[in-house]
């Protein structure tokens, strides 16, 4: 039975947007935490420390994204938490933005000038201290601008959740497509509407790095 | 007014090399060229000096069109340059171009460099090209350079192979833009000695250098050059011995006297 | 856990598995080498263009930067139909991928003209050359050579997004995971070995790019 692409279909697309929202903020939530962490293990002085982050990073960045989506969600199956398209989108694109949050988080920290480092050995700051009160607050000043560019990223990652069975805005779309076979609208739609939540974060991203480039200048 | 076809050059022998009537600048609304009037005979040695920003730069860019002009007549070798493109690219064939930052395509070999515009340009086939500019080399003396990278050679000698790499096609009108400026100064000799020999071989040249020893051995003519102006222009022996202007007896006395 | 990995359907099918990278490879390569091609033609016109190619540009640009790939490959496959349009699920993948890496690469290489002196073009000028040829014989090498590690590494990124392309049916790596895991239900197995092929081609493309690197851009840069 084909249905027509009416306002019940549209606003069934737009409402899923919501779902895209969701698990976007649920992963770089979860990203940013594993990619603090990944990114300090990088720049840790344990050695063991810095190659395991590395390897992790390498993993995350050396393989596909659908990949990682299927082996979280056939492996939680495995290890009995069941079949959970939640959990395993979730779960996989945290693991994902971890990876990619903690290298480029890396870089700031080591674009601190060093000097800044040296002063606070000097006054004898542990190295929590150090890096709470001295190294993070200014890389995190850099990190603002390519963290949100790598938003859009993960904004664009959460379509993948569909093909396990997420319902987001991509698998919204497919399923109305489904119904009413006229893709061209349907697909269009879909683009869109990701088009209207990316495109400002990437003009804020790109305004927000000219505007430090202009300040490091100085 | 007659408008010069490339064609319509017979007479050529007692053609002035370049005429510049009423040339006009603007950078924007910055004026960097005032009321230009000059004709530069063939085979003569022009060295325009000046203070910086002047607008000597621009003066002989203008030659070849690497800037356009607002108002005014440039003539080079009788084709009418303001007259339209096609005109535009007869002139630049013939006119040859040395910067101050030797601006060699680093990607390619020193012959290559050479080659590059003879084959793309007038459309010479490979071998004689290669010969050509092997013999250019030889001429600026660095023939044993020819297979290296410009990264690979001293300023003197990037700068030699830039004048060879114009030399190779064969203009009639040598332009320079302070060539021994980004020089080291125990390398300036060498390319001033290049220089100089071109202008024994009768090549027309405009320079522009702050050199007053090579002004004073090669000029037919001197300028001086300021705030977009020709302020005075004379033979060398005059120029250095009784310059009319006060602003270039200030120039001469800043760059000579310290 | 008391569940047993059995990779022994995996390999059983190990065949199509090796035909599914061939494509993986066809379809990267493929996308590289003509995505490049966009690229270059769309960052001369960004840079050089007239003003309303410099505007469809950015559009594209904007567009493809800012929506889903898979949205896009969706779009091609199953919406361009409509307008008549139709491609193999394969030639779907392979304009998409070109489509979508074009829109990245134009910015790099853009990036990578403007790093180009304007003394070179303008003894390129001097010397006679048009502006094509400029492009063609000055700009386009050493502007390739100073964004080579950002090309690159979008490359490798490309060859990984490829996996994509098994939810329109084209027959690539990911597809034959796909297919044997329907066939075996060793879906975890079969992902696992295929996740650490992937590994393995972007170790490998790496290492080919430094290859590469090293033999298109030989020529010794000024200090
Ligand atoms: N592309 C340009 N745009 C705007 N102003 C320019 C440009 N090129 C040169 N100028 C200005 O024109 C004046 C003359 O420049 P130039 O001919 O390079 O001087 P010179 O070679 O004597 O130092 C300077 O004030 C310079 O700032
Ligand atoms: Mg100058």
């Amino acid at each position: 039975m084909i249905r027509p692409f009416g306002i019940d279909e549209i606003l069934f697309i737009v409402a899923a947007v919501q779902w895209t929202l969701a698990l976007s903020a649920i992963a770089f939530a979860g990203g940013a935490i594993g990619g603090l962490v990944v990114a300090l293990a990088r720049v840790s002085q344990v050695r063991a420390l810095r190659y395991l982050a590395l390897g992790y990073v390498r993993l995350f960045q050396g393989t596909p994204l659908l990949m990682q989506l299927f082996l979280v969600y056939f492996g939680l199956n495995i290890f009995g938490a069941g079949i959970n398209p939640w959990l395993a989108a979730s779960l996989a694109l945290t693991l994902h933005a971890s990876a990619f949050l903690g290298e480029i988080w890396r870089g700031c920290i080591e674009a601190v000038p060093s000097g800044q480092s040296e002063a606070s050995w000097a006054l004898g700051l542990g190295y929590v201290d150090r890096m709470k009160s001295i190294v993070l607050p200014q890389a995190a000043k850099i990190a603002v601008a390519p963290t949100v560019g790598f938003l859009v990223q993960l904004i664009k990652g959460t379509s993948l959740a569909s093909i396990i069975g997420f319902v987001e805005l991509t698998r919204a779309g497919q399923i109305i497509n489904n119904a009413t076979f006229v893709p061209f609208k349907v697909f269009g739609l879909v683009a869109i509407l990701y088009f209207v939540l990316c495109w400002p974060l990437s003009l804020l991203a790109r305004w927000m790095e000219r505007r430090f480039a202009v300040a490091t200048r100085r | 007014m007659s408008n010069t076809s490339p064609e319509g050059r017979a007479d050529s022998a007692h053609m002035p090399a370049v005429t510049m009537e009423g040339v006009e600048k603007y950078y924007g609304t910055f004026h960097a060229l005032k009321h230009i009037d000059l004709t530069v005979a063939r085979g003569e040695k022009i060295v325009v000096c000046g203070p910086s920003g002047s607008g000597k730069s621009t003066l002989i860019r203008c030659v070849n069109q690497l800037e356009a002009v607002q108002e005014g007549r440039i003539v080079v070798d009788g084709i009418e340059l303001t007259a339209g493109p096609k005109n535009v690219e007869q002139v630049r064939r013939d006119v040859g171009m040395v910067f101050q930052q030797f601006n060699l395509f680093p990607h390619m070999t020193v012959l290559r460099n050479c080659m590059l515009a003879l084959m793309k340009v007038r459309g010479i086939a490979r071998d004689e090209a290669e010969a050509t500019a092997r013999r250019f080399l030889e001429r600026v003396k660095i023939p044993e350079q020819a297979e290296k990278y410009p990264a690979q050679l001293s300023g003197g000698q990037q700068q030699r192979v830039a004048i060879a790499r114009a030399l190779c096609m064969n203009p009639k009108i040598m332009l320079f833009d302070e060539p021994t400026s980004a020089l080291d100064p125990e390398m300036v000799k060498e390319v001033l000695d290049t220089m100089i020999d071109l202008a024994r071989e009768g090549m027309t040249m405009m320079v522009v250098t702050h050199e007053m020893g090579f002004a004073r051995q090669v000029a037919d003519r001197v300028i001086f050059m300021d705030r977009g102006e020709i302020v005075e222009i004379a033979g060398p022996t005059e120029f250095f011995g009784n310059p009319r202007h006060e602003r270039t007896r200030t120039f001469l006395g800043q760059i000579t006297g310290h | 856990m008391d569940y047993q990995l059995k990779f022994a359907p995996v390999f059983d099918n190990f065949g199509h598995l090796l035909s599914g990278l061939l494509v993986t490879l066809e379809l990267s390569f493929g996308a590289m080498l003509l995505g490049t091609l966009v690229a270059i033609v769309c960052a001369a016109g960004k840079t050089g263009g007239p003003r309303p190619v410099r505007w469809i540009i950015d559009v594209y640009i904007e567009v493809i930067r800012n929506t889903p790939f898979l949205i896009q490959i969706f779009f091609i496959f199953f919406g361009l139909p409509a307008l008549g349009i139709r491609f193999s699920p394969n030639t779907a993948a392979l304009v998409a991928l070109t489509v979508n890496v074009g829109a990245y690469a134009t910015e790099i290489i853009r990036a990578g003209i403007e790093s180009i002196q304007k003394g070179q073009v303008e003894a390129g000028t001097a010397l006679g050359l048009k502006p094509v040829q400029i492009f063609r014989y000055i700009i386009v090498k050493p502007a390739l050579r100073t964004v080579y590690p950002a090309l690159t590494s979008q490359f490798i990124y490309l060859m990984l997004t490829s996996s994509v392309v098994s939810v329109i049916s084209a027959t690539d790596l990911a597809a034959a995971g796909n297919d044997i895991q329907s066939q075996t239900f060793a879906s975890f197995e079969v992902y696992l070995v295929i996740t650490a092929m992937y590994l393995v081609l972007s170790i490998a493309f790496s290492g080919l790019f430094s290859l590469v690197e090293r033999m298109a851009f030989n020529y010794p840069l000024s200090r």
